[in-house]
Parts: C-alpha cells; sequence; structure tokens
C-alpha cells in the first residue's frame, strides 16, 4: 500500500504544477465572468423599457391601443409623427438616439381591422451589435406589439364584433420587418434572421485566428525551447549574423508557418461561407457578405495579428530553459487568443463598459476578431485604429526581441540575471 | 603571437559572482586547456568568448578584436562548439553543413566548405541521412567538422568528448590534434584530465570564479610533484 501511496504522490508533485493549475483557475475565473457578462446582457434586454419613434397614420380607435401600451409599459418614445413624410424623421431619430426601432402604422390600420382583417404594420429595426445577444435588445419591442395584438384582440371579443374568420381575432395584427445595420437597410429581414445568419457568418473569423494563434504559438515557443534545449540556438548566436537579422529571419519564416496554417483553414471556411451564403441567395441578408476591399483588410489584419503572436512567443520563448518549460509558457499566448473569441462571440465591442473595451483593445487578437462585424456595422475608424495598433504592437515586439537576443537572459533565464538589480539590466545593450 | 589575450575578467549574475577577475594568453596555434569543478566559471568563460553573455568587467581579446567592442568581428573568426550541441533534427547531415556554410560563403567557395566539412564527418552516404537518426558520436563527429570546414582562426569547445565512447573519443581528439597543426588556435574545457594532459599545450585551473594555477601539464605535475594532472587538480581544488 505505501508503494502506491509513493506513487501517488509522485504523480501528483508532478502532474500539480503552477503550469497545469494556473490555466484550469483561469478558465474557470474566465467563464465565471462571462456568465456574469452574458447573464447581464440577457437581463439588460429583458428587464429595458422599449425605446422607440412612431409613425401613426391611421385616424382610428385601434391605433390608439399603441399610445395605452406605451403608457403601460413606461415606453420612450423619441419621435411621435403621423405623416408618411414623417418616416424618415422618425428613421433618423431612431439612428440618432439609439432608439429600438420605429412603428409605421398605416392609414388602412384600423379599418382593417373594424372590416375583419388582419392589420399591417411594418417596423424598422436599428442593430446596434452583431453579437449573440444582440438580436436580443428586440425584445422589450416584439413585447410592445405582442401587448397591442392582445388588448386589439380583448376589444374584438368584448365588443362583440361580428368575424368571419377567428384566426383574425386571435392574432389581429401582423407586421413586417426592415433592420438597419450600420448603413445596411435589410428589407423583409428581422433583427433575429440577421442575428443568426452573422453569428454563422462571423463566428468563424474569430475561431479561425484563436486556432491559427493557440497552434503557432505552441509551435513556436516550444522550437525556441527546443532550440535552447539541444543548443543550436547557442551556434546560431555565435554565427557572423546580426540579432536583428536572427530575429527577422526567425518571424518571417514563422510567419509563413502561420499564413500557410491561415490559408488551409480559410480554404475550408470558404466551402462554409458559400455554403451558408447559397441558402441566403435570394435574401438580402447576401448584403451582408464582405467585399473584395473588406476581405483584403481582413486578411491584412490576420496576417498582422499572426506577427504580433510571433512576436509575443518570442519574446516568451527567449525565457524557456527548455522543451518542458516552453510548454507552459504557451499558455498566456492561448488565452489573450481565448478572451477576445468569447466576448466577440457574445456581444460587441462598442456596447462594452470602458475598462473592458480598453482591456480588448490592448490584446491585439482582437482586432481582426472583430473587424468583419466592425465593418458591417460601418465602425471604420475602429478597424483603422486597429491596424495602426497591430502594427505598433508587431514592432514593439520586434524591438523587444532583438533587445533580448543581444543580451544574457536568453541563454540564462530570468531568475540569475536580475536578481541583483533592475529589470533593465538583462537588457543592456551589448 | 597572442591569439587571446584576457584581462581582469569579472562576470555576475546578479549577486552571484561567475567568474572573479581572471586574466590569461593563449598563443597562436595552441590547444590551450581550461579546466576545474563543476560551477568554477569554465562555461561562462567560453560562453563569454563566443560573445554569446555580456561581460561585467574586463576585456577579451581575440586577434585584436575585442568581445565586449566588437563581437560581431569576433564572431568571423572564431567557432563555438557547446557542451552536449545538436543539430536541426529535420535536416540532413549535408543540409546542416550547407546551413552553417551559407552564412561565411557564397558560390562555390560555399561548395567546397561543405564538400571539405562532409569529408571531414567520415559519415559516407550517412550525410545525407535526417540528423535525428544519427548517434551521438555520428553527432559529435557532424558538429566538430561543422567547427572546423569555416577555417576559423579560434575555435571554442566545451566538453568535447563528453559521453563519447573509447574509440570515438580518440577520434575527435586526434581531429583537434590536426586542427591545432593546421594554424587553429583552441581553446577548451573538460573534465577528462586524461584528455586535457595529453591533447593540451598548456592549461589554466579555475575554481570558484579564479585562476589558481597556469602551465603546461609536465610543469603543474612538477609543481605540484604529482604523476598525473588529475592529482594537481585534486590538490589544487581541495587545497
Amino acid at each position: 500500500m505505501s508503494h502506491i501511496l509513493s506513487l501517488i504522490k509522485k504523480e501528483l508533485r508532478e502532474l500539480l504544477t503552477p503550469a497545469t493549475i494556473l490555466p484550469i483557475v483561469i478558465v474557470a475565473l474566465l467563464f465565471a465572468s462571462l456568465g456574469g457578462l452574458t447573464g447581464g446582457a440577457v437581463e439588460d434586454a429583458v428587464t429595458a423599457k422599449p425605446n422607440i419613434a412612431i409613425v401613426n397614420m391611421d385616424d382610428g380607435n385601434f391605433s390608439q391601443i399603441y399610445y395605452d401600451v406605451i403608457d403601460e409599459l413606461n415606453a420612450t418614445v423619441v419621435y411621435n409623427g403621423s405623416e408618411q413624410a414623417d418616416i424618415d424623421h422618425a428613421l433618423a431619430a431612431m439612428k440618432s438616439q439609439g432608439a429600438m426601432a420605429t412603428l409605421v402604422i398605416g392609414p388602412d390600420y384600423s379599418s382593417t381591422i373594424e372590416s375583419g382583417g388582419r392589420a399591417n404594420i411594418t417596423i424598422y429595426w436599428n442593430m446596434v451589435g452583431t453579437g449573440m445577444f444582440s438580436s436580443m435588445s428586440t425584445m422589450p419591442v416584439e413585447m410592445l406589439v405582442g401587448t397591442v395584438a392582445a388588448n386589439t384582440t380583448e376589444v374584438l371579443i368584448s365588443s362583440g364584433m361580428p368575424e368571419e374568420n377567428p384566426q383574425n381575432i386571435t392574432s389581429p395584427v401582423q407586421y413586417e420587418s426592415t433592420t438597419f445595420l450600420g448603413e445596411k437597410e435589410l428589407v423583409g429581414v428581422g433583427p433575429a434572421e440577421v442575428s443568426a445568419f452573422l453569428q454563422g457568418q462571423s463566428f468563424m473569423m474569430p475561431l479561425l485566428i484563436m486556432i491559427v494563434i493557440v497552434m503557432l504559438g505552441g509551435i513556436i515557443i516550444s522550437s525556441m525551447g527546443q532550440e535552447k534545449e539541444n543548443k543550436t540556438l547557442e551556434t546560431l548566436l555565435t554565427l557572423p549574423v546580426s540579432r536583428t537579422t536572427i530575429v527577422s529571419g526567425k518571424l518571417i519564416g514563422s510567419a509563413l508557418v502561420g499564413l500557410l496554417f491561415a490559408g488551409v483553414y480559410m480554404l475550408g471556411m470558404n466551402y462554409y461561407m458559400e455554403g451558408l451564403m447559397s441558402m441566403a441567395q435570394d435574401m438580402e441578408l447576401a448584403e451582408l457578405k464582405l467585399g473584395i476591399a473588406e476581405t483584403a483588410i481582413v486578411g491584412l489584419m490576420v496576417a498582422l495579428a499572426i506577427l504580433c503572436a510571433l512576436g509575443l512567443c518570442m519574446i516568451l520563448g527567449a525565457f524557456a530553459k527548455n522543451y518542458k518549460a516552453a510548454q507552459s509558457l504557451t499558455i498566456p499566448i492561448s488565452f489573450l487568443a481565448v478572451i477576445p473569441f468569447f466576448v466577440v462571440m457574445f456581444t460587441d465591442f462598442v456596447n462594452l463598459p470602458l475598462m473592458a473595451q480598453a482591456i480588448l483593445f490592448i490584446i491585439p487578437f482582437t482586432h481582426p476578431m472583430m473587424a468583419m462585424n466592425n465593418m458591417l456595422m460601418g465602425n471604420y475608424e475602429l478597424v483603422y485604429y486597429g491596424i495602426v495598433y497591430l502594427v505598433a504592437f508587431t514592432l514593439a515586439t520586434v524591438a523587444i526581441t532583438v533587445r533580448l537576443y543581444k543580451s544574457d537572459i536568453l541563454l540564462t533565464g530570468l531568475g540569475t540575471t536580475i536578481s541583483g538589480g533592475p529589470l533593465g539590466r538583462f537588457l543592456r545593450k551589448r | 603571437m597572442d591569439a587571446l589575450v584576457v584581462r581582469d575578467f569579472h562576470k555576475s549574475y546578479g549577486k552571484y559572482v561567475g567568474v572573479d577577475g581572471i586574466s590569461f594568453n593563449v598563443k597562436h596555434g595552441e590547444i590551450f586547456g581550461l579546466i576545474g569543478p563543476n560551477g568554477a566559471g569554465k562555461t561562462t568563460t567560453l560562453r563569454v568568448l563566443s560573445t554569446l553573455l555580456t561581460v561585467t568587467s574586463g576585456d577579451l581579446v581575440i586577434y585584436g578584436k575585442s568581445v565586449v567592442k566588437e563581437p560581431n568581428e569576433v564572431r568571423r573568426i572564431i567557432s563555438y562548439l557547446p557542451e552536449d550541441a545538436g543539430a536541426y533534427k529535420n535536416l540532413t547531415g549535408r543540409q546542416y553543413l550547407d546551413f552553417i556554410a551559407s552564412f561565411f560563403a557564397n558560390g562555390e567557395d560555399r561548395r567546397n566548405m561543405v564538400s571539405r566539412g562532409i569529408e571531414m564527418t567520415g559519415l559516407d552516404e550517412r550525410i545525407d541521412s535526417k540528423v535525428d537518426t544519427y548517434s551521438k558520436g555520428m553527432m559529435r563527429r557532424l558538429l566538430i567538422s561543422r567547427a572546423i570546414m569555416t577555417k576559423p582562426k579560434f575555435a571554442i569547445m566545451d566538453e568535447v568528448t563528453s559521453g563519447l565512447d573509447v574509440v570515438n573519443a580518440s577520434e575527435i581528439r586526434q581531429i583537434i590534434k590536426d586542427m591545432a597543426k593546421s594554424g587553429v588556435t583552441i581553446l577548451l574545457s573538460s573534465h577528462n584530465m586524461f584528455e586535457v594532459e595529453h591533447l593540451c599545450d598548456r592549461v589554466a585551473l579555475i575554481n570558484q570564479g579564479k585562476i589558481v594555477a597556469e602551465g603546461a601539464p609536465s610543469d603543474l605535475k612538477r609543481r605540484y610533484n604529482t604523476t598525473n594532472l588529475e592529482d594537481v587538480f585534486t590538490k589544487v581544488v581541495k587545497g
């Protein structure tokens, strides 16, 4: 028995190291914070008061039910018009004031219901995000319209109106949707459909970036650990070639591998997108497909993100004494790729608190992950800032790596070199 | 003519002193041995000479080029072979030699350099096998050939025969002797006193970062009244 206990103890000591425990704790914390974030988003969507613009061209009694329900739900009305010409003003007010939707009630609304028909209204939806929870922001307006329909049914039944079609009493109102997504107007499409389509499309890009970065990070850091273990790095550093050339060679070579990985994945993704687009062929949703320029921008950002990842890997790899130590150094890179992936999947950068935005902006991998949706939303400024940041980040990591390659730390590790002085000592220029 | 001049060289890692003010000279064409117990500062000295580590104070000059001020120039004339070094496992022996040669020569010169390297390895057709499949002896021969084929003026070798069998170690020692005959100055470190005694023209015994004895093996044996260098080493280290 004591033998097996000794073996178990040995295994536990080998397996339960900070390098294995830390990722589990961080993942647990990550999911807990995501739970809070998503739970908050759902709660906000459900408890929010409707915030709408309304254009009522009907003089009858049934359209007045809208105003009763608006009062009942304590909804905010950012614009109230009564003419056909008011629709443009209402839409402008909706966009400028961030209202959820514009309800347009036609002139024959009440008379249609009175004559036993089913009345139509048009709803222009204002989608302010592309995340998984973005379509939830429409829930308060859908509740308002549903309440109007229920109240209308009550009026019809209590007034004992003759009705040939009972369905028109139980569902006296139906609506047609038009959704605004940034500058795009999608006629006949509701936010839920747009959201579902975007999830299918924009989920893949962050997933691809995350997979490439996690995989590449592991390969590069491990290869640096292996170079140290095999002492091929020592040989390399004594060759008559500058440190900048060595770092650039490693970076470019690794970037080509990264781009090859990304290219192979993108090829697969392209087939997936074609399948998705064929479903949306006759729909307005096809408008959401990125153009050549936008695709090129996303490609550029993916390439820059790969360079950023490699720069980070080379900095971290410099601290790896051997192959085993290198394995645990891949963890920070993986987290930096996973965090923006989850956040971008569930919600939108623009809808996050400032602190969360700042943290996400600092993580270079966030930028290509959200580029596609930002361009769909017309947030080009954020995309361009992202490109500038990625370029600056890459150059900074290359400069730091070159500095590390000129210092002792590459061979001696962190502990021995900085114990006697400030961190800057290890970066002392040769 | 001095191939290497080391003057008051100190190297510290934070508070830990690795090398504590050593000075010595190595003459052109000499095989000079640095010997000492583990952690004495041998590998640190070799790494600083190879421009891998920085100097805390003092200077080391190889053929007139300062390691502190002209590391790029020093790299052109040295060749460093670390202890237990390996090669890129996915390359063949030929590809590895060609990779190294590409930093020293172009065109015909590069091809000649690789041919010279291949001949020195004695690996015959195995030169086109992946390095991953080489035995320790084959690997060491490949790496020594790599170090010599570039015709360095100054070769630095750390525990060059460590872990090799008797036959392989003997062959490697002969290669080193031939190198020195061809005019290459060699600085090596070793724990194998037999090897040092029979290979080195002069040795420096380093202990706790300081040189505690220096001279030709025969002089040291005479000075410490012993029959072999191992006893000299023990006497000096244990006091």
